[in-house]
C-alpha cells in the first residue's frame, strides 16, 4: 500500500484545438490539505473534472485507494468518496436546506416514501458535527452566499468522503466564515480525509495547507512542503514563463484624461474603483477571476447600478443609466461573454453589425448603407464569412469576435472598453484584434482592456490597473511590469 | 456584389407556400363549390380578421412573448364601437344622447383598447412578469370590462357607414380584406424596413445582448404589445361592423387562432424568427382547411382534430430546423 490515497500520473486532456492538460501529475496523501495554485486557465479545474468524471483523460492513470479509476459521471465518484464543492454553487434555491443537502439520495422509509423525519434529524446532527448554524427548515433562496456555501460544504462532508476538493471556497466567505471553514478543515484531517484546495489566495495556502502543487499553461510545475517555500517563489513558479507572443504596440502620444472615474460602488464585486483614462493610451485591467474587472465596466457603461463614486467623461460629470446613454456619448463596450451578451446568433452578420446605430438609416431602413457599412469592416477586421447574409452563429470564435468588434467601431466610439477580447479564438485573428487595438490607440482613442492572459495585458498595455476583490490593487506604468508585481497585486498582496 | 437566384434556397425559403399552393389545388379538385367567388370571398372575410390579429400577435411571439388578451381586446372593442355608433332613430339605443360620426367613435374605441396593450407591455417590460400570465390577466379584465359594460347584452342597429366596413365592397373586393392586407403591409414595413423591427427581432433572438448593443429594450417591448392590442381593437372595430352588432361574447379563443396561424406561418416560439410572408401564409393554410373540410362535410369535431395537428406538425418541422442548425 503506497502513503498515497491519491496518484494521477501522465495525466492528458485535449479539447477541439487546445491541449488543456499535458502530463500532469498530482498525488495526495491521506489526513494532507494538498493547494493546486496556478493562474486562470492554468488547468486546475480542468484535472479535478477528469478526476471527478465531468471530463474524461485522453490518457494517464489515475489510482485511487489502490485501485485505477476512470469515473463515467459524478455521482459514481461521490458514491465511491470523492466529492467536490464548486466554485459556482447549484443550488435548488425553492427547497429547504434539508431537501438540498439529500438531494437526490434521500433516506427512505420504504421503497416508496422519502423518510422525511430521519432526513431532518441527520442534517441537525451534520451542522451540530460542522458547527454550523444555519436552520435547516429555511428555504435556500433565503441563505446568503457564505451560508450557501456552508451547506455545499457540509453536504460533501455528508458523504463521509476520502477526498474534498475544493475549488474557491472562500472566494464569498467573510473572514470569520473562513476560520470556521478551516476549523472544518482540520476536522477532516483529524478523521484522516485528504483535502485538494485551489485557491488563489496566497495567505490562505500558508496558513491551511501541508503541499502545494503549481500548474502553469496546462503543465505541471512542481510540488513542494509549504513550509519550504517563500510567497515570491510560489509567484515565481506560477508566472515563470517567457513572454515570447509578439505583440504589435505601438508607442503613441498620450494625450488629455477622457475618463476619470472615482469611487466607484456598484455591488458586491465593485467596492471601491478610482482610475483615469488618457487618448492614446491602452490601459490594461489585470485581476484574477472574481475579481471584479467586467463588474466595474458594466457599470460604467450602464449595465449596473451604480451605488456611489463618481465618473467624468471629457471634463464633465456624467450619469449613464443604460448602454444607450454610453453608446450616444462615445463609450462602448465589448462584451467577454459572446455567446450569452455580445451575438444575437439566429440574425445575420449585417444585423449583427449594423444593431448598435440602426438610428442612422432612417425609415425605412437604409438597406444600401447597411450593406456597404457592414462590407467595410468585414474588409477593414477581414472577418472570413461567405456573405453578410450568414447567420453569425455558424462563424468560428474569432469571425463571431470581428463581427461584434465591428459594431462597436460602427459607433464611432472615443472610449472603447474591451473585455477579453481574444478569449477563445485562434492565434491569427488574436493577433489581428492586437493589431487594431494599437492602431486604434494611435488614432488618439482611449482603450481600455480587461485581460487574463498575462502576455497579452503585458505586451499591449500602456498602464495596467489591477483589481482584487472589487478593489484595485495596484497602477502600475509600462516600465515597471513584471508578472511578479502583477501577481502579488492581483492576489491582494499590497505595499 | 451581385445577387444570384437561387432556386432551391427559394423553394426552401418559401415551403410554407407551395404547402399552400398544393393544398389550394387539392381543394379545389376536391370540390366544385371551393372555387367560386362567393366562397373565397368568405374565406378571406373570415380570415381577415384573425389575420389582423396574427399581424399584431406575431410581434409578441416573435420578442419571445405571448399575448392571450386579443380575443377579449376583440370582444371588448365591439361593444364601445356599437355602443356609439348606434342608428340615431333606434328606441333603445343604449346610449341614448350620444351621436358621434363613425370615424370618432373608432377612434375612441381603438384608444381605450390600446390602453390594454400599454398595461400588458408594461407588465412584461418592467415588471418581468411572464407574458403568458400578464396577458391572461388582461384577457380577464377586457372581457369582463364588455360585460360589465354591456350587461351582456348584445348591442344591434349599427350605423351603416360603420357596417360598410365589415360587409361592403369596393372594387368588388370586400373592404375587410383590403383593410387586412394593409395592416399585413404595414406589419412586414415595420418588421424589415424600420428600426423598430430589427430592434425587436434582436430582442428575440437575444435580450441581453440587445441590450449590450444600447437599445431600449423595455421601451420597444411596450410598443410591440401596444401593436398587437391595437390591431385586436381594429379586428373588433371589424367584427361589429360584419355582424352588425357589438357583443361581449364575440371573439372567444380567436387568439388561439391568431397564434395558430402565426406559429404555422414560421414564427418561432423561441424568438428572434418571423417573416410577414408566412404568417400570411399560415393565415390562409388554416382558412382553406377549415373551409374544405365545412364543404366536403367532416365533421366538425374532427376538423379541431386536424387543426391541432396541423399546429404540432408546424412547431416539431420549425424545431427540427432549427436543431439541423445548431
Amino acid at each position: 500500500m503506497s502513503e498515497y490515497i491519491l496518484e494521477m500520473t501522465g495525466i492528458n486532456k485535449e479539447f477541439p484545438g487546445v491541449k488543456a492538460l499535458q502530463d500532469v501529475q498530482f498525488n495526495l496523501k491521506p489526513g494532507e490539505v494538498h493547494a493546486l495554485m496556478g493562474e486562470n486557465g492554468a488547468g486546475k479545474s480542468t484535472l479535478m473534472k477528469c478526476l471527478i468524471g465531468i471530463y474524461h483523460r485522453n490518457s494517464g492513470t489515475i489510482i485511487y485507494d489502490g485501485q485505477e479509476i476512470d469515473y463515467g459521471t459524478t455521482s459514481e465518484a461521490l458514491n465511491n468518496g470523492l466529492s467536490m464543492i464548486h466554485q459556482e454553487l447549484s443550488p435548488v434555491p425553492e427547497r429547504t436546506v434539508t431537501e438540498n443537502v439529500w438531494l437526490g439520495r434521500q433516506p427512505m422509509k420504504n421503497k416508496l416514501m422519502v423518510d422525511h423525519r430521519k432526513m431532518r434529524e441527520d442534517t441537525v446532527k451534520l451542522f451540530e458535527q460542522l458547527n454550523v448554524v444555519i436552520n435547516p427548515d429555511e428555504k435556500m433562496k433565503y441563505l446568503t452566499v457564505s451560508q450557501m456555501q456552508m451547506v455545499e460544504i457540509a453536504k460533501a462532508v455528508s458523504y463521509n468522503s476520502k477526498i474534498v476538493i475544493m475549488d474557491e471556497p472562500t472566494s464569498s466567505l467573510t473572514e470569520s466564515e473562513v476560520s470556521h471553514l478551516f476549523d472544518i478543515i482540520r476536522m477532516l484531517k483529524e478523521q484522516n480525509v485528504g483535502v485538494i484546495y485551489i485557491s488563489h489566495k496566497m495567505e490562505e495556502i500558508f496558513q491551511i495547507c501541508d503541499r502545494v502543487t503549481v500548474m502553469r499553461d496546462g503543465q505541471y510545475v512542481s510540488t513542494d512542503n509549504v513550509s519550504d517555500i517563500t510567497m515570491d517563489q510560489l509567484i515565481t513558479k506560477m508566472v515563470g514563463r517567457e513572454l515570447t507572443d509578439l505583440f504589435p504596440k505601438t508607442e503613441c502620444e498620450i494625450g488629455e484624461v477622457v475618463l476619470e472615474v472615482k469611487d466607484l460602488k456598484a455591488g458586491r464585486m465593485v467596492k471601491n474603483v478610482s482610475f483615469d483614462l488618457r487618448r492614446g493610451e491602452i490601459l490594461g485591467f489585470a485581476g484574477l477571476v472574481g475579481a471584479g474587472r467586467t463588474e466595474t465596466m458594466e457599470a460604467i457603461f450602464g449595465l449596473r447600478k451604480i451605488e456611489s463614486g463618481s465618473i467624468k467623461y471629457k471634463g464633465q460629470e456624467i450619469h449613464i443609466k443604460c448602454p444607450d446613454d454610453a453608446i450616444k456619448l462615445g463609450i462602448d463596450y465589448l462584451t467577454e461573454d459572446r455567446r450569452a451578451k455580445g451575438i444575437v446568433g439566429i440574425r445575420n452578420i449585417r444585423d449583427n453589425t449594423v444593431l448598435s446605430c440602426l438610428s442612422r438609416y432612417g425609415t425605412p431602413l437604409n438597406q444600401a448603407r447597411m450593406r456597404a457599412d457592414t462590407q467595410e469592416y468585414i474588409d477593414k477586421l477581414s472577418t472570413k464569412t461567405p456573405s453578410q447574409e450568414e447567420e453569425i452563429k455558424n462563424l468560428s470564435g474569432g469571425n463571431q469576435q470581428k463581427v461584434l468588434l465591428g459594431r462597436v467601431l460602427l459607433t464611432g466610439p472615443d472610449v472603447l472598453i474591451v473585455d477579453e477580447p481574444t478569449r477563445g479564438i485562434d492565434v491569427g485573428a488574436k493577433s489581428e484584434i492586437h493589431a487594431l487595438l494599437s492602431q486604434l490607440a494611435g488614432e488618439g482613442k482611449a482603450v481600455i482592456m480587461i485581460s487574463s492572459e498575462m502576455p497579452e495585458i503585458m505586451g499591449m498595455s500602456d498602464r495596467l490597473v489591477v483589481m482584487h476583490e472589487g478593489d484595485v490593487t495596484g497602477i502600475i506604468d509600462r516600465s515597471e511590469f513584471s508578472q511578479e508585481l502583477i501577481m502579488k497585486f492581483a492576489t491582494g498582496v499590497t505595499e | 456584389m451581385k445577387k444570384e437566384f437561387d432556386a432551391k434556397r427559394f423553394m426552401k425559403d418559401n415551403t410554407i407556400w407551395v404547402i399552400f399552393i398544393a393544398l389550394f389545388i387539392v381543394s379545389a379538385i376536391a370540390n366544385r363549390n371551393f372555387l367560386t367567388k362567393a366562397n373565397i370571398s368568405s374565406v378571406l372575410m373570415t380570415e381577415s380578421i384573425i389575420g389582423i390579429l396574427a399581424v399584431g400577435i406575431m410581434w409578441c411571439i416573435l420578442s419571445r412573448g405571448i399575448d392571450l388578451s386579443p380575443g377579449a381586446i376583440v370582444a371588448l372593442s365591439s361593444c364601445i364601437v356599437a355602443s356609439l355608433s348606434q342608428r340615431p332613430e333606434y328606441v333603445a339605443k343604449m346610449l341614448p344622447g350620444v351621436n358621434l360620426p363613425v370615424p370618432v367613435a373608432i377612434l375612441i374605441t381603438v384608444v381605450i383598447c390600446t390602453i390594454f396593450g400599454i398595461i400588458n407591455g408594461a407588465l412584461i417590460a418592467y415588471t418581468k412578469i411572464p407574458a403568458f400570465i400578464a396577458t391572461l390577466g388582461t384577457q380577464l379584465i377586457a372581457r369582463a370590462a364588455a360585460q360589465l359594460y354591456t350587461n351582456a347584452y348584445p348591442i344591434p342597429e349599427l350605423k351603416p357607414t360603420l357596417k360598410f366596413l365589415g360587409q361592403g365592397n369596393i372594387a368588388s373586393i370586400p373592404v375587410i380584406v383590403i383593410i387586412f392586407i394593409c395592416f399585413a403591409a404595414v406589419s412586414g414595413f415595420m418588421l424589415t424596413q424600420t428600426r423598430f423591427g430589427k430592434n425587436v427581432f434582436a430582442i428575440g433572438g437575444n435580450d441581453q445582448a440587445a441590450r449590450v448593443a444600447g437599445i431600449r429594450v423595455e421601451k420597444n417591448l411596450v410598443f410591440v404589445y401596444v401593436w398587437s392590442a391595437f390591431c385586436a381593437s381594429v379586428g373588433g372595430v371589424l367584427l361589429a361592423a360584419r355582424s352588425g352588432s357589438g357583443n361581449s361574447a364575440a371573439g372567444l379563443n380567436y387568439e388561439l387562432d391568431a397564434i395558430a396561424a402565426a406559429t404555422v406561418g414560421g414564427t418561432s416560439h423561441t424568438g428572434g424568427v418571423c417573416r410577414i410572408s408566412g404568417v400570411i401564409a399560415g393565415i390562409l393554410i388554416l382558412g382553406v382547411v377549415k373551409n374544405i373540410m365545412l364543404l366536403v362535410g367532416i365533421n366538425p369535431y374532427w376538423q379541431q382534430v386536424v387543426k391541432g395537428l396541423i399546429i404540432i406538425g408546424s412547431v416539431v418541422l420549425d424545431m427540427r430546423k432549427n436543431l439541423r442548425k445548431d
